[in-house]
């Protein structure tokens, strides 16, 4: 149990010398809280993997340090971190039982064999595996092999962290949800450092507290759902959350006004100091985007298409030559293609270079 | 779906039933006919049942002492090479590098003993263990010892034994290689995580991995060394005495030698059906072995 700092970390794997540009890592400088549950969040290849093997000592980083509540231990191996990391396929020892499976971190941390059976007995119960405890682990299915692997993870109790690289893609829909909010009952159950890589939004939003959405080797975001959804701090994070994803237009913003294509939008905030020369956008999500009939102080717009998801209604609608995804008010249907939008101004934001600039 | 039975798809089968049947079936069936008479030559053959067989089985006979003392020879040596040439295998298999161009380089040098043939194997060994001009026996015999393949019984086995782990543990060693190769990276994080010793590593992981390789290995060396022939009787000729006469060369003897062509057969016959049943029982032992654990291989 610790708490885990990052400081200037950075991984490269074509040396130190190359371009950071090329870094799979770039230099982060963040803070895990002891006892959090965190999610890591961003598309493949977004070096989410790499900062997860970077703290589990698997990789050594390129660049920067790594503090275990405040001690040094960027070069101390995976063994003296005391780390406890479930990977993306089922790793199982073949010739063991699923018991003996559970108790090998135990066994090889030569943990008295009582000890090593009432935590084991713990694990099984918390993961339904107690009937199984005696059966040979390589005839049990997939899921149950990956729900080993997990409780290989869970079962020391005094590891400073457990990190889960996408632990449950291997596992069916069903179980899938089941297994994560058995993981939810477990962090806090256990009181652990969780930190769970994985690129399914939903999967992320529903385990952590805490979300860090990763983009091109760069954290863009930490924070929780909630500020994750209402207020992006960059344009990837509005766009990779949420279904349809934030629409992103490019504008003309001056004071509280956003020119797009030729219609006026009038901001809650005023933006005076906007960097110059830079790529000024606003970003609206499509929640707080209303359809509704054409009417003065109203966006014009064209419908082309409506997304029926059951819950809620989406219209694909075209500003000038701008396109964006709007909500349909349930009971509205609109007569004809023309069609008028009403912004809520508190949820429009302005983007320079695709990073949230506050408004005054 | 329908199937439409038409018996003269038979035809389609009689080109090769009749090559099988000039290649193996005629072939094998004059050594069963040879193996149940006797001749004295001029071509006259005169019936004598299962007499061969009786006497073949028999260590009180002639014929049976030499079959029976040379499968024991054989069986000796065969299980002295497993023994040596599985766990040396393996070991260099472990040591070898995984990445870079060393592999390449390993590679090439473990598969040169490999393609060097039988013939010239024994000649090397012959000349290298001779005490007067080969490095090896010269190295030996200066050391002091009285090392001499010619007329000692032990050192003639010593080097018919090394000579085969010489060219032979290449072989498990490039199998075993295969089956480390195959194991996902993410096994030894997860036992770098789970804090497993080297040791812990290799029994719960990599041994475990390698099962059905080795199986292969230990069938094919097994096959192979049980039907050894040119080597030990290019280095030793069977010698000294009968110390090193494997049944293949117990067979060339009676059969080209005395041509016994009737005890000859006999004793080809055992010697195949011996190589049929430890075959067999190897293959029910490997497809067992991959049956246990189909149901589950999706997830691995």
């Amino acid at each position: 149990m610790a708490r885990i700092d990052l400081v200037d970390l950075a991984q490269s794997y074509h040396g130190n010398d190359a371009d950071i540009e090329s870094f799979a890592l770039k230099p982060v400088t963040m803070t895990w809280r002891q006892g959090g549950a965190y999610a890591l969040l961003g598309p493949s290849g977004c070096g989410k993997t790499t900062l997860l093997n970077l703290i589990s000592g698997i990789l050594t980083p390129s660049r920067g340090k790594i503090l275990f509540d405040g001690k040094d231990i960027t070069q101390a191996s995976t063994r003296e971190r005391n780390i406890a990391q479930v990977f993306q396929f089922p790793v199982i020892y073949d010739t063991m039982t699923v018991g003996e499976n559970l108790a090998f971190p135990l066994k090889n941390r030569g943990v008295p064999r009582a000890e090593i059976d009432k935590r084991v007995a713990e694990i099984a119960r918390l993961l339904d595996l107690t009937p199984d405890l005696n059966r040979k682990a390589t005839r049990l299915t997939a899921d149950a092999k990956q729900k080993i692997s997990l409780g290989r993870g869970l079962v020391r109790s005094d590891v400073a962290a457990v990190l889960f690289d996408e632990p449950l893609t291997v596992i069916d829909p069903e179980l899938k949800w089941q297994l994560r909010s058995k993981l939810k009952a477990l962090h806090r159950e256990l009181d652990l450092t969780m930190i769970y890589v994985t690129h399914d939004q939903t999967e992320a939003l529903t385990f952590a507290d805490t979300v860090v959405v990763m983009h091109d080797g760069r954290v863009v975001q930490s924070g929780t759902p909630a500020e994750l959804f209402d207020k992006p701090a960059h344009t990837f994070v509005g766009y990779f959350i949420g279904s349809p994803g934030m629409n992103i237009l490019s504008a003309e913003v001056k004071g509280r006004e956003a020119r797009i294509d030729g219609h006026t939008l009038t901001l809650a905030r005023s933006y005076d100091a906007l960097p110059a020369g830079a790529k000024i956008e606003i970003g609206v999500r499509p929640e707080f985007v209303d359809v509704a009939a054409p009417g003065p102080g109203l966006l014009d717009a064209n419908i082309e298409r409506i997304d029926d998801l059951g819950r809620i209604r989406f219209a694909r609608v075209r500003v000038g030559d701008a396109k964006f995804a709007a909500r349909l008010p349930s009971g509205f249907s609109p007569s004809g293609s023309a069609i008028g939008l009403k912004f809520n101004p508190a949820y429009v934001h302005v983007y320079a270079d695709s990073r949230l600039v506050e408004g005054a | 779906m329908d199937k439409t039975i038409n018996n003269k798809a038979w035809f389609l089968v009689l080109p090769v039933f009749l090559l099988v049947a000039f290649s193996a079936i005629l072939p094998l069936m004059t050594v069963v006919n040879y193996s149940m008479q006797d001749t004295f030559g001029n071509n006259q053959f005169f019936w004598n049942g299962v007499g061969w067989f009786k006497e073949l089985l028999d260590p009180s006979t002639d014929l049976g002492g030499r079959f029976l003392a040379s499968l024991g020879r054989n069986l000796i040596f065969s299980l002295a090479i497993l023994a040596i040439e599985v766990p040396l295998g393996i070991v260099v298999a472990l040591s070898m590098p995984r990445a870079g161009w060393t592999v390449a380089f390993c590679l090439v040098v473990l598969a040169l003993p490999l393609l060097i043939p039988w013939n010239v194997v024994g000649t090397i060994w012959q000349i290298f263990g001779r005490p007067d001009i080969g490095l090896l026996g010269y190295t030996l015999t200066s050391m002091g010892i009285d090392y001499n393949y010619v007329s000692n019984d032990l050192d003639a086995w010593f080097t018919v034994i090394i000579m085969d782990v010489w060219h032979w543990t290449s072989l498990v060693a490039l199998l075993c290689y295969a089956g480390l190769k195959s194991i996902p990276d993410a096994y030894y994080q997860a036992a770098q995580i789970d804090g497993a010793s080297r040791w812990a590593v290799f029994t719960a992981i990599q041994l475990p991995k390698m099962h059905r390789v080795l199986l292969i290995a230990v069938l094919l060396r097994f096959m192979d060394s049980f039907m050894i022939y040119t080597e030990p009787f290019v280095v030793t000729g069977g010698g000294p005495g009968n110390s090193t006469t494997f049944i293949s060369i117990e067979l060339v003897k009676i059969a080209l030698g005395q041509f016994d062509l009737g005890k000859a057969a006999a004793l080809s016959l055992v010697y195949n059906l011996i190589i049929l049943i430890v075959c067999w029982v190897f293959y029910t032992i490997m497809t067992n072995a991959g049956a246990e654990r189909r149901p589950t291989e999706g997830g691995a």
